[in-house]
Formats: structure tokens, sequence, C-alpha cells
């Protein structure tokens, strides 16, 4: 008995363990045989602000519904009233992405969550998801400040606007953009789904589950409020959103000492600025073309062109350029800026600042007349309308022998929305917002993920390889570097340099035709390349230089996302490259720049890049010093700690754990609840039969039972 | 498929095996011993026979279909064998052991006759048998979705169950007559088990025809029952006197 117990008890042990080792090697191929993993998913996710929280939803342990194509009107009845298999997965061709339809949507429960088609065929003549006025709240105008020209009330921005971005949907909204996996979906729901002669389709039925469950709720207050709990009180605090946060790019004429802030003794500067950001009613979906890709790269231009005057004869004044991150969202950036000027926590101060000029969206010109746009209510003041009639002077004369046209919109117009109106909320200075758009925008595509390179007709001739199309100088190359070689002529002579030293100062089209290539089609190419540190060119496709386009969404920062924001990265790399100078540092002492005595930390800031590309494969990188420095762009509201305020930007993205899609066949209900009822009827049966059997052994079995000493 | 499936299938699979458990072997504690190291001698050569499937798999050309096919379907036949090898080594032990209790009982019998032995020892290997056919697909069987979308049937989970019941207990009666078979000595009977077990064993290879296993292999537990039962002591006369004994019962009350 004692050796039965002891190997009974070996043989447990042994029984688990075995049990344990066979159930973690084997994979499940079952649900390899149920499954298909969609792996490209672009989820809309959830962003919150002071009031109210935007964008979309799905259930914790995501959202199942039947599939069906939205490509007609009666497609939607059969969605929204007459289909027999609720709750379905709409998978909505392009067409049928807007206002009415999603609002319709949303306010069915027989919808499961949408997936768009995004592609060219289809696509509406115009399509903004932003809303009419963009950033209405936070501008200059407002109910206490002229109230006449604020909500737009005398000019609407973005007419096509649909404000889809900025509504609030329960169910998952995702964007189907590989075409080869939207051809697996169609497949299934063709081969399944389809109806026959009218006649509703028979189960098994193709169905879709999206998952994109998100932490927070409510708005900015709320959310912030139960992190601060989660971080004080919990052993494993759990985060819930984090704020909206990059960096602002500058960089200046003159090199400013970084270490010394507050107002700079007789240093009266120039403000030349522009957007950094955009973004679209998908995560992390931004091509942000003529919104924002327009101004940089002009903005770079001009900074090219400036850049060889100014060492040799430099002007009076300095000229600042900066580049603002987190316009899109209430102007993180620029509010940012202004509140550490006014909090002397900059290097300048506002009272350093003579006038400024801003580079609004100037891509679609089209040969017609480039709009220069100032702000009325500040005019009103004497010294002010004085200093601005003498910048569009300055413009304007410097305009002579380009082939850009002037103008002026009308004197009561308001400024459209840009940073330059933060600046005025805290200080009324001269200053002038360029851009290709009297009333309204001529983009057609504001904020939407269509606002890419054919937006802007810059477009490529066929058979061209990489390298050629990067520098191939298309028209809108052409007439961004004529703006460009405008704009740094209007600097120049504002900042009080000499007339003769103009004719001097253009944009080289080259240049602007591989900053167009580079942040309008492909990211990954030489010239960026040899711009960028070794270890981002060595990384390859993980790190910033993955394939395609940039995305122009601000993120949320280095500290939460993986490698720093592309975008953010590009700019202060192609200006170290544009505007600094080579030193024959080595890399440690590029790294750690205090301990050369020659060189001032203070002043520059030193970077370690790799070169072009030689023949044989080997890079020889080095050393740059330039005046090219990181601010950073995080809404003051959240260093204030006041969370619901309506002065500063108060945007926050919600956080989540998996973000996925997967397609797979349903059955009938009435197939599970045969299943179960047969499952049922087994076990009854069987306990029914044995317990008869059991009872009745004795009789059943009734042959005399055998001498337990049979020898075998 | 949700939770309605997962119960189905789960009660479907395990039913019986549950009832004879609860109403046969519960009670006492010997069979729950012999039961769990009969469960245990079943996977022991599971184990062997999938390391050397493994091994087989490892060495050989991935990409290769039909070979890779072909030694599924040698590991298949290969751990058929070895099982019943294993059931051979268990009843080697339990005879062992029989002699054991015996010498230690009180009225030098043994407590546990060797043809409830061989029952209990077939429906450990059967109860066994059925967790591993089964469990992986039932954790499956909690999502929304149903085999399908690649073209195989749908009522994979139903079809599996109703497998998984057969061959619970088919181990069963196996069990009952190759004990019985090495008993008298009978090696035609043992050879005849291992050879339903191959066929079971192949037709459940029939993909993707995998529903129409099912009729042939209930068939054969049909038939396997019907040998088990005569096996183990039951007659036709026993069947007759349990008639007239209801009846007669019947009719007295």
């Amino acid at each position: 008995m004692r050796k039965m117990e002891h190997l009974i008890s070996i043989n447990c042990v042994k029984l688990l363990i075995a049990t344990l080792f066979y159930t973690c090697v084997l994979s499940s191929s079952v649900e390899q045989k149920i499954y298909v993993e969609l792996n490209n998913t672009v989820p809309c996710v959830r962003l919150l602000n002071a009031t109210h929280q935007i964008g979309c939803q799905s259930s914790i342990s995501g959202d199942t519904g039947v599939l069906h194509v939205l490509e007609t009107e009666s497609d939607l009845d059969w969605i929204l009233s007459s289909g027999p298999h609720p709750p379905y997965m709409v998978i909505m061709e392009t067409a049928f992405f807007n206002r009415s339809v999603m609002m319709r949507m949303k306010n069915s429960p027989r919808v499961a969550g949408v997936a768009v088609i995004v592609s060219k065929t289809g696509l509406a003549d115009h399509f903004s998801p932003h809303t009419t006025c963009p950033n209405q709240n936070t501008g200059l105008y407002s109910e206490n400040n002229a109230p006449e020209l604020a909500n737009c009330n005398m000019t609407v921005w973005n007419p096509f606007g649909n404000g889809l971005s900025y509504e609030d949907f329960s169910f998952p909204v995702f964007a189907l953009k590989d075409e080869n996996q939207t051809q697996v979906i169609r497949k299934c729901y063709e081969d399944h789904n389809l109806r026959v002669n009218g006649s509703a389709p028979r189960y098994p039925l193709c169905a879709m589950q999206l998952f994109s469950h998100m932490h927070a709720v409510t708005d900015t207050v709320t959310c912030m409020r139960r992190t601060d709990l989660q971080n004080r009180f919990s052993i494993n605090p759990e985060v819930l959103c984090d704020p909206l946060s990059d960096f602002n790019v500058w960089t200046s004429t003159r090199p400013l000492n970084s270490s010394a802030k507050g107002h700079v003794a007789d240093e009266s500067v120039v403000i030349a600025a522009t957007r950094l950001d955009g973004r679209s009613f998908f995560w992390e979906q931004a091509p942000a073309a003529e919104g924002t890709v327009s101004g940089i790269v002009t903005l770079l231009a001009t900074i090219q062109a400036l850049y060889p005057v100014t060492r040799e004869a430099p002007p009076p004044r300095n000229i600042f350029f900066t580049f603002f991150q987190g316009e899109a969202f209430d102007y993180i950036g620029s509010s940012k800026m202004v509140y550490d000027m006014e909090k002397n926590d900059f290097v300048i101060d506002l009272n350093n600042v003579h006038s400024m000029l801003e580079i609004g969206q100037i891509g679609l010109r089209r040969g017609q007349s480039l709009w220069m746009h100032s702000d009325p209510v500040s005019r009103r003041n004497t010294s002010v309308d004085t200093e601005v009639l003498n910048l569009m002077k300055n413009v304007n004369s410097a305009a002579a022998g380009l082939s850009v046209k002037l103008d002026q919109p009308s004197f009561s117009q308001p400024l459209p929305p840009s940073s330059f109106q933060r600046f005025l909320r805290a200080k009324q200075i001269p200053g002038l917002v360029l851009a290709d758009h009297n009333t309204s925008f001529n983009n057609r595509y504001y904020e939407s993920m269509y606002d890419d390179a054919e937006n802007m007709n810059v477009t490529y001739p066929p058979n061209l390889s990489p390298d050629e199309q990067l520098v191939y100088e298309t028209e809108e190359a052409k007439s961004l570097a004529e703006v460009a070689t405008l704009v740094a002529r209007s600097l120049y002579m504002q900042a009080g340099g000499e007339n003769s030293r103009l004719s001097n100062i253009t944009a080289d089209p080259k240049i602007v035709a591989q900053l167009l290539y580079g942040f309008l089609v492909q990211k990954n190419n030489s010239w960026f390349r040899s711009l960028l540190p070794p270890e981002v060119t060595k990384k390859g496709d993980n790190s910033i230089l993955s394939s395609g386009p940039p995305q122009f969404y601000i993120g949320l920062g280095p500290r939460i996302h993986g490698p720093v924001h592309s975008v953010t990265r590009f700019v202060q790399y192609i200006l170290a490259n544009l505007t600094g100078s080579v030193t024959n540092l080595t890399e440690s002492q590029c790294q750690n720049p205090s301990e050369v005595n020659t060189e001032n930390k203070d002043f520059f800031s030193y970077f370690w890049v790799s070169g072009p590309a030689s023949v044989n494969g080997t890079e020889e990188p080095f050393c740059v010093q330039a005046s090219v420095r990181l601010s950073k762009a995080v809404s003051p509201a959240f260093e204030l700690l006041q969370y619901g305020s309506r002065d500063y930007s108060t945007w926050t993205e919600s956080r989540w754990k998996s973000i996925r899609a997967r397609i797979f066949l349903v059955a009938s209900r009435e197939l599970e609840m045969l299943t179960l009822g047969v499952g049922v009827a087994v076990l009854l049966l069987s306990l029914l039969v044995t317990y008869f059997i059991s009872s009745k052994a004795e009789l059943l079995f009734s042959s005399a039972r055998e001498t337990p000493t049979t020898t075998y | 498929m949700t939770l309605a499936v997962f119960f189905g299938c789960a009660f479907i699979a395990f039913g019986p095996s549950f009832a004879l458990f609860v109403f046969t072997i519960a009670k006492d504690p010997l069979r729950v011993i012999i039961l769990i190291a009969g469960a245990f001698f079943w996977l022991l050569s599971l184990l062997l026979s999938s390391l050397v499937w493994f091994i087989a798999i490892k060495a050989s050309n991935s990409q290769d279909h039909s070979l890779q096919r072909g030694l599924l379907i040698f590991g298949v036949f290969f751990s058929v064998l070895l099982q019943e090898v294993f059931r051979f080594a268990y009843y080697r032990l339990l005879r062992k052991a029989n002699e054991g209790l015996a010498a230690i009982s009180d009225d030098d019998s043994s407590a546990i006759s060797v043809r409830q032995m061989a029952y209990v020892a077939g429906l450990g290997f059967g109860i066994m048998s059925g967790a591993f056919s089964m469990i992986n697909i039932l954790s499956d069987s909690l999502g929304p979705g149903t085999v399908g979308i690649f073209g195989d049937s749908q009522y994979y989970f139903i079809t599996a169950a109703l497998m998984t019941l057969a061959l619970t207990l088919l181990h069963t009666f196996w069990g009952v007559v190759f004990f019985e078979g090495c008993e008298k000595s009978r090696w035609w009977v043992i050879a005849a088990v291992v050879g339903l077990h191959l066929l079971v064993a192949g037709l459940s290879l029939l993909n993707p025809l995998y529903e129409g296993s099912l009729p042939p292999v209930y068939g054969i537990m049909l038939l396997m029952g019907v040998w088990a039962f005569f096996s183990s002591g039951g007659s036709l006369n026993s069947l007759n006197a349990l008639c007239t004994r209801r009846k007669a019962e019947a009719e007295s009350s």
C-alpha cells in the first residue's frame, strides 16, 4: 500500500509538470483556423480637453459586428434598419465618409464599428474633418476682445469643415489604408455576406472585431485627477492620459545665450515663425502638406537664403526663426513660448520683439497673389499701425523682380488662425501673416488624411529613381522658392539690413525640391540620411527613418513614445546643416562640448552627423556647431496645474492597452443553442444511464469474480 | 463561438466520463488512485511519442507539406502503438500491485478485481486522452469566431466534442477487453484492440471530411461496448434477468 501511495504521489507531480510542459509548448493552431489578424491598423483614439472628450472608443473586450460594405444608399438602409443580423461592422467606401452618414451611424444602436477605406477613388471634392473655425476659443478674438471678429463671425476660415474630428463616437472607427488587407476583407465579405436575390445571407457570416479601448473618460480634469490619485496612492500607478507635448525648434542669425533668461539689453528681434504640426481624424496620420509642409519648407529655404548674407553683413536687428509644435491643438507651442517670455524664462522676452512675420498656408498659390494678413484690433493703435505699414512696404519692395504678387485683405478682416494671435494676446506687436488665401482657406482637405503631395500638386514624372526624384524641381518647388526669397529679403530689410545686399539673397530651388521630397514623399532619402546622426541611420526601419512620408501629429513626447518625434528631429538637423559650421571635434567631444575650452555650449549646440554616404559605403561622421535649440512645447495649463483652463490648451491623449483588429466567421445563434442543448442532454442522459447501470452492476456482471491469485 | 458553445462542447465531450467518475469511481479511493495512475501512463506515452514526432519534424524540411503530412501520419500511428504498449505496461504494474494488495488485506483477497481495474484503467486512459484532445479546442471556442474562414467546416467544435466522447468510451472498452485478453492469454484479442485503435486514429485523419469519420467511429464504439460487456462478465442471461427482475418489481408494485 505504501509502495502504491508513494508511486501515486510521484505520478501526480509528474502529471502536473507534463501537463504544464505540454500546454506551454503547443501553439493554438485552431485559433489560426478561426481568426485572421489584421496587422496594419490605423485607429481613431480618444483625446480630451478641459470640457469634452472626442474621438472613438470600443468596449473593453472589443466590438464585434457582421461585415457589411457600404457602397450605396440601400446599404445604408440595410445597416440602419432592415438588415436581420445587427450589430453591423460597416466597411465604408470613401465617398460615404461624411458628416451626415457618420452622425446617423453614431445615433444607431445597430452599428458596432466602422472601418473606413482610405483611397482616392470616390473621394469627394472637399473633405475636412476639422471645425469650420479652427482654435476659435484660444485665439486672439473672444467675447472680451473684439467679439464682432470672434467665432468666425466675419470670415469662416474652413468652410468645408464638418467637425468630425471633434465628435465623440462610442464605437471604434479604423482606417483601412493597406490595399492588400482591404482585399482580404472584401473577399471574406463576398464569399459569405452577399445577399442573393434580395434575401438575407445565411450563416456562417463574416464578422470583424475591433479593439481600441481607451482608459480616459469625460475630460482632462477628471482624467488628471484620477491619474494624480493613482500616482499618490497606488503601488503600481496606472496613468490614464498624457498631455500632448513635444518641442519647438528655434534658431537665430546672431546666437543667443541660452543660459541667460529674460530680457536681453539692446537686443531687438524680428520673429519669423511657422507651424510644425497637423492632424487628421485618425491617430498619427497627418500628411499636412498644404497645411504645414508648405510653411516649413518655405521657412527653411528662407533661412538657407539668409544665412550667407547675415554672416557677411549682419543687420542691426537679430532675426529669430521658430517652428511651433502643437498649433493644431489650441496653440500649444506658441502659448508655451509666450508664457515663458512673460515669466522671463526664455532667452528673450516680449519687449525684445520688434515685429513678427508668420508663414501660414502658402502652397496653393497657383500663380495668384500672396496675401498679407494683419490684425485690425492692434492696428487701431497708431504706432503699431505705422510699423505694420512699414513691414508691408518692406515686403512689397522685396517682391520687386520676383514673380510673386502681393495683396492685402480688407482692413477689418481678422487674422487667420495663426501663432501670431497668441503673441498679440500678450502684447500688441506689429506683424503679418502670409497666406495664399484671402477670406477662406484654399486648402479643401485641411487637417485630413488627403492633404498630401497630390493636394499640393507635387508630382514627379514616372520612371525616376528615388535619388532623381529627390533633386527634381517641380513647379511647386520653384514657386515656393520664390516665396522664400521674398520672405528672406523682407526679413533682411525689416531687420535693418542694407538694400544693396538684397540681390544676393535667393533661395535655392534645389534645396526646396529636396525638402519637399523629404517631407511629402519619402523621408528615408539620401539627403536626410546624411544630415542625421549615425545611430539613427543605422537603425533603419525601426527608427524615425521608416519608409514613406513623415506624419506631423504632435504625439506625446519622447518620454512616452519610442524615438523622438521625427519631424522635430528632421527640422533640427536640417537647420544644423543649413546654418551650422563644421568643427573638428571628436565624437565624445561633440557630445560633451563643455569640456573643450574653445567651444561655447551656451551659444551653440553640437550635433554629430553622418555625412554623405561615400561610394564604398564607409561613413565619415563629423561634428556640426549650430545655434539651433529645442524648447519644450507643453501647454502652460499643465505646469500651472489648471487642467480646466480656458486660456491655454488642455489637450491630452488617452492611454490604451491594445489596438488590433481581426476577422472571422460567426455561427448562428440557433446552432450555438443547439450545441448547448445537445451537451446538456448528453450529460443528463449519461448521468441517468450510469446511475442505472451502476446500481444494477451486481446483477449485470454476475459471473464469478476472479480470484486475485490467478497467475499470469 | 461564445459561452453556449463552450459549455455545450464541454458537456458533450466530458459528460459520460464525468457521470462514470461520479457514480463508479469517486466513492472508492483505490479506484481513484488507479484512475489517476492510468491517466498518467497515457500521458507518458503521449509525451514520448510527441518527442519522437517533434524531433522528426525539426530534422526535416518544414516547407515540404506532403512530407510534413506523412510525418504526422507516422506520428499518429506511432503514438497509437506506444499507447497500447503503455497499456500493457500498466496491466503488468496493476497485476503486481494486486498481489501486494491481497497480501496486506485482512481476508487475503484483493479489494478490487482485475476486471474492475481494467475498467478503471481504461477510463483513466480515456479521460486523459479526451482532455488533451478537447481542452485546446474548448478554449478557442470561447471567442466570438467559429472555424471556417479558410474553408473548413463550421461544425468543427461539435464534431470534435463528439469524437472526444467516442474516444473516451472507446478507451474504456479497450481497457476492459485488453486486460481480459492478457488474463486469458488470448493474443488475437490484443491484436484486435490495437488494430481497431489504429483504424479509429486513421479515421480521424480524414480531413476535410471530418464529419464523415463520426459514424464509423460510433459504430466501432458500439461494437466495442458490446464486446466489453460480454468480456466483463455480462451475458444475455443477466440482461434477461434484469428485465424480468424489473418486470417482476413492476408487477408486484
